[in-house]
């Protein structure tokens, strides 16, 4: 009787760790996946929190792709762990903040240390969908070398849309998988990804633009390195990342800004948070609900209030009555004339 | 029969799966958990998790602000 092998496949939710895991399926792998959150994957987060995404689908993509493989799917919270990964990269951050040699790495690492865990269960080795030349930071030819060495993977990292351009690996040498059935995918060029995913009867996947996360967003990369610089420390909280998706965030002084809803659902969300943030709202007219990140002095009131007010149905009433809550504090109550647009100039928008 | 229950209210997506998967790992088959969670993102999380690891949703129910979902353990 042959040994069945087992692999463990990181999976993003994209097309090629799909393919990746579909190639090993063809040649009797017996594939579970395991798929780490950051904090800062693309999920479906806004479309919870927004009104207009609210009919469109709520499918997180790692689980979608591993019902569609029919294999097991472990998420793994590594938020704390991740911080580290994110504050100090050894190899530097791509174009925004994102890390990705160091994030690969990590992810690998973690996935040994899985398999360790998990031993009882059998995994040979580890696969991921990379492809040499994908992306500029992490996917390069000599990166591949770095992510197994220092991952502590070694030559149990396979990456099957690329084996055939890297050295052999332990489960090629030892015939658990056949290397002439493997591929030589290389560069930016995505049609030998989609004409195997053809072949393989795949036609529905997500093709995210960027990478696997957030911080390939300029937007989001900027609003994060302002927080930072407000906070003089680099540190995050949870909360931190959540309210950098949510709403406008306008920071008309270095001390505070605010995180104005941009819709009834962004609202909702606002609210858990008033027990933590000072909240400002319109009480005369209906507006959105807006928190203040940083210190607020109270002679800065009128400042935020009229921000505030600009953005709700009051915006062209000669003035709005709104409420400041301090957490902890009684409520109080403020009247402003709202700023105009031009008030509120686009230097303040983060 | 025992049933537990598990709060994921206010945790965005993926987070009720996570937090349901580990508790799920602590129990036998059979048993059940009921998650409250508040974000809709897992009426169709949570199945699917469900369905790939073999576990079953046996009730679900959302109202206004609250959703709850009931797992049984499989084998
Ligand atoms: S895009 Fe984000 S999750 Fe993907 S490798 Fe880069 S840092 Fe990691």
């Amino acid at each position: 009787m042959t040994v069945k092998h087992k692999a463990v496949a990181l999976i993003s939710g994209g097309l090629d760790s799909m393919l990746a895991v579909r190639v090993l399926q063809e040649q009797g792998i017996e594939v579970e996946g395991i798929n780490f959150y950051t904090g800062f994957c693309v999920e479906g987060h806004t479309h919870a929190i927004r009104n207009h995404d609210k009919n469109k689908q709520k499918r997180n993509n790692a689980l979608w792709v591993a019902e569609q493989l029919g294999i097991k799917l472990h998420i793994v919270d590594v938020i704390e762990e991740y911080k580290d990964v994110l504050l100090n990269p050894k190899h530097g951050y791509g174009a925004n903040m994102n890390p990705c040699l160091d994030c690969k790495i990590f992810m690998v690492g973690k996935a040994v240390e899985w398999i360790k865990e998990h031993h009882k269960d059998g995994f040979d080795f580890i696969i991921t969908g990379e492809v040499i030349g994908q992306r500029p930071m992490s996917q390069r030819k000599h990166t591949m070398p770095i992510i197994s060495e220092q991952s502590g993977a070694d030559d149990l990292l396979l990456r099957p849309l690329c084996a055939k351009n890297l050295p052999m690996t332990k489960p090629e040498r030892e015939g658990w998988v056949d290397r002439e059935k493997l591929y030589d995918f290389h560069g930016r060029n995505r049609k030998p990804q989609i004409a195997l995913a053809k072949e393989f009867g795949l036609n529905d996947f997500a093709t995210p633009a960027g990478g696997c996360c957030f911080l390939t967003d300029k937007n989001y990369s900027d609003k994060l390195v302002d927080l930072w610089q407000a906070r003089n420390s680099r540190d995050y909280e949870m909360d931190d990342i959540m309210l950098l998706k949510v709403g406008r965030h306008i920071r008309p002084i270095p001390e505070f800004k605010l995180i104005i809803a941009r819709d009834a659902g962004e609202s909702k969300f606002l609210e858990g948070y008033r027990k933590q943030f000072t909240s400002i709202y319109a009480l005369s007219h209906s507006g959105p609900m807006a928190l203040v990140d940083g210190e607020l002095k109270e002679e800065h009131y009128p400042l935020a209030a009229a921000i505030v007010a600009r953005f709700g149905q009051g915006r062209e009433a000669d003035e709005v009555e709104l409420d400041i809550t301090v957490p902890g504090q009684d409520s109080m109550q403020i009247r402003t004339s709202p700023f105009s647009a031009e008030e509120v100039p686009q230097e303040w928008y983060l | 029969m025992s049933r537990e229950q598990l709060d994921a209210r206010r945790m965005l997506c993926p987070m009720p799966v996570i937090k349901t998967q580990n508790r799920v790992a602590t129990m036998s088959a059979g048993e059940e958990l009921e998650v409250i969670c508040t974000d809709p993102g897992a009426l169709s999380d949570i199945p699917a998790w469900a369905r790939i690891n073999g576990h079953q949703v046996i009730h679900s129910v959302q109202d206004e602000d609250e959703i709850r979902i009931t797992v049984r353990v499989g084998a």
